[in-house]
């Protein structure tokens, strides 16, 4: 494409050189654009970690949320995280592959499948807030589970479900056909062509879609404040049914006190939750890369 | 052709076949039941939402609702129109557009038209991080480093503040409209490149008058699910824009969205059957069908009016 242009460089009329001059102006324009996300994101990450970075300890790690900002802590947090994104998993993963191994594998070409696929591409776009407003209403009051760790899960699985269902649905079709007629000449039936040549070649797809979809459960807020998730608990849950909190929960509770000192725990507290999504992430592009190189 | 699949050889004992077959069957149905049970999601939100709607309407007016100035569901003397917290939410949405959109597309025409594959491998991934950080972590940043950056500037500006939301929100739904626009650009085929440039015209031309007019449904469609996420968002606008339902188009203002509403009035002790608790669901069933739209909106315009290309 440079050719093209080099071919306007022996041209030296006026207007011919003007809009050479455009078009370096716009190449520039579009160049700085893209910078302003990656900048905004250094700036973010930087002040993040200013703030954050000098306030975690051993005793912030380990201690329980607090009145006085020098003794608290994220331990309740913490744990309610991973129960939150282990139950999640439980629940949302194989309810989601089961799902998308239908549409991929079973479903018959018909307006109950059309429906099916359509409504989990809508499902992506509800805001997570009214998920939570679907969680308060079906699980915390209507099936009484309370304001538990069971019903913070139920409704993340609801938000990460089409999500999860999507990239699995992807990861399957990618599968070659070859291998199913294959194993379909071999005489066996849809269930063992399906668990034991799809899936196992699928599965690298399927867990990068899971985590990815996971680790924006981990940083969910607005649907588990919903479900009665609060900011001071000082235990950490020791049953699916116990009261919780969670991180990003921890941090909302701790930026909206007006004192500075809360601020910086609710730094440190971020920092905290970035290192952990970020290690999500990290095994979710280790998984996809292997499954790359092995295609 | 995968129905006949199933079918065994003459060999194998009947028994064995029948056992094999119920087992088929139950499978198959288990993981429709699972299929469908995607379905029940949203047949879950729309009965939940219509339902204590309905009984809402039973206690207020429809016509309150949709057209009073004065949110005050929690005071003594209440008052019941959404219009502020509408106001609030399309204030920041708008804010936000103002910046997400241009800025968005911009970064799209450098990716797909613009930047060498190698350069393009490392910009890619660093945007998904914009969309991969939570929503609370934004929220902290506007708080924390966006208002105080304003109020130097404009001393006036309160503390929560629309512009400040606006900011980080806009932020955050760059990589919506820069991802999905830069898929429909390079989804442009080459050939109309090549036929411009055999025109004479310059990149700057090719990109703004071929490349841009030919991806239009796409771009367009990314940027109404943009800001369909920016009405949706939640945390970054609660904690960052306040919580005053206030009707003004002044985004040095405090004000209320329709989401921080809903978390400002779940955080409170609301039992089941109040007024209070009627709202949120009032207010959702609003948020849900304004983001629906314009989700189906999006998805029209790109069946719509793709541009089909060999």
């Amino acid at each position: 494409m440079s050719d093209t242009e080099s071919m306007f460089a022996g041209v030296s009329n006026p207007r011919a050189r003007r809009r050479r001059r455009m078009g370096a102006v716009f190449a520039v324009l579009c160049a700085a654009a893209t910078m302003v996300g990656v900048v905004f994101l250094a700036v973010l990450l930087v002040d993040v970690a200013l703030d954050g970075v000098p306030r975690i300890t051993r005793e912030f790690l380990t201690g329980f949320a607090s009145r006085l900002p020098e003794q608290a802590g994220i331990k309740a947090a913490l744990a309610g995280s991973v129960w939150i994104l282990l139950l999640t998993a439980f629940i949302a993963f194989p309810t989601s592959v089961s799902a998308a191994i239908y549409l991929e594998e079973y479903a018959p070409h018909n307006w109950m499948t059309r429906v099916i696929q359509t409504n989990i591409a809508n499902l992506a776009g509800i805001p997570s807030i009214v998920y939570g407003i679907l969680g308060l209403a079906l699980f915390v009051r209507y099936l009484g589970f309370d304001r538990s760790v069971l019903s913070g899960a139920l409704t993340l699985s609801l938000l990460v479900m089409p999500v999860i269902i999507m990239a699995s649905q992807e990861a399957i079709k990618a599968v070659p056909s070859t291998l199913r007629e294959a194993a379909y000449g071999l005489g066996a039936t849809r269930w063992q062509v399906v668990s034991t040549q799809v899936l196992p070649m699928a599965m690298p797809g399927i867990l990068t879609g899971t985590i990815l979809a996971l680790s924006r459960a981990v940083g969910e807020t607005a649907p588990l404040i919903m479900v009665g998730a609060v900011g001071f608990i000082a235990f950490t849950p020791s049953g699916p049914l116990d009261r919780f909190t969670v991180l990003p929960l921890q941090v909302y509770s701790w930026v909206s006190r007006p004192q500075e000192e809360f601020h910086l725990l609710a730094a440190a507290g971020i920092v905290v939750l970035l290192v952990l999504l970020l290690t999500m992430n990290a095994v979710a592009i280790v998984l996809r890369n292997r499954y790359q190189t092995r295609n | 052709m995968q129905e006949k699949a199933g079918v065994e050889g003459e060999g194998v004992p009947l028994n064995f076949r029948r056992s094999r077959n119920v087992k088929e069957r139950l499978i198959g149905a288990g993981l429709f039941a699972c299929a469908a049970a995607s379905t029940l999601i949203t047949v879950g939100v729309v009965a939940v939402l219509l339902g204590e709607t309905i009984n809402f309407f039973t206690q207020v007016s429809i016509v309150e609702f949709f057209t009073g100035t004065r949110w005050e569901p929690m005071f003594l003397e209440k008052h019941f129109g959404v219009l502020p917290l509408l106001t609030g939410s399309f204030m920041v949405a708008g804010g936000a557009a103002i910046i997400a959109l241009p800025v968005g597309l911009l970064t799209a025409i450098f990716l797909s038209e613009y930047a060498q594959p190698g350069l393009r491998k490392v910009l890619k991934p660093v945007l998904e991080i914009l969309a991969g950080i939570p929503t609370v972590v934004y929220g902290y940043f506007a708080l924390t480093f966006v208002t105080p950056l304003i109020r130097t500037v404009l001393p006036g500006t309160d503390v929560f503040n629309a512009a400040s939301a606006s900011i980080v929100v806009g932020i955050m739904i760059i990589p919506t409209v820069s991802s999905l626009s830069e898929d429909a650009l390079r989804a442009v085929p080459n050939v109309l490149r090549e036929g411009a440039y055999g025109l004479g015209a310059t990149k700057l031309e090719v990109a703004t008058r071929v490349v841009v007019p030919a991806a239009l449904s796409g771009i367009v469609a990314s940027f109404i699910l943009a800001i369909s996420r920016a009405i949706g968002e939640t945390m970054a606008v609660t904690i960052a824009a306040g919580n005053l339902p206030n009707m003004t188009l002044n985004p040095f203002e405090s004000i209320q969205t329709m989401t921080a509403y809903i978390v400002q009035a779940s955080l409170g002790d609301t039992p089941r059957g109040t007024i209070v608790y009627q709202t949120l669901f009032a207010v959702g069933m609003t948020l849900f069908l304004i983001t629906l739209a314009m989700n189906i909106l999006s998805q029209w315009i790109l069946s719509r009016f793709r541009e089909e290309y060999e």
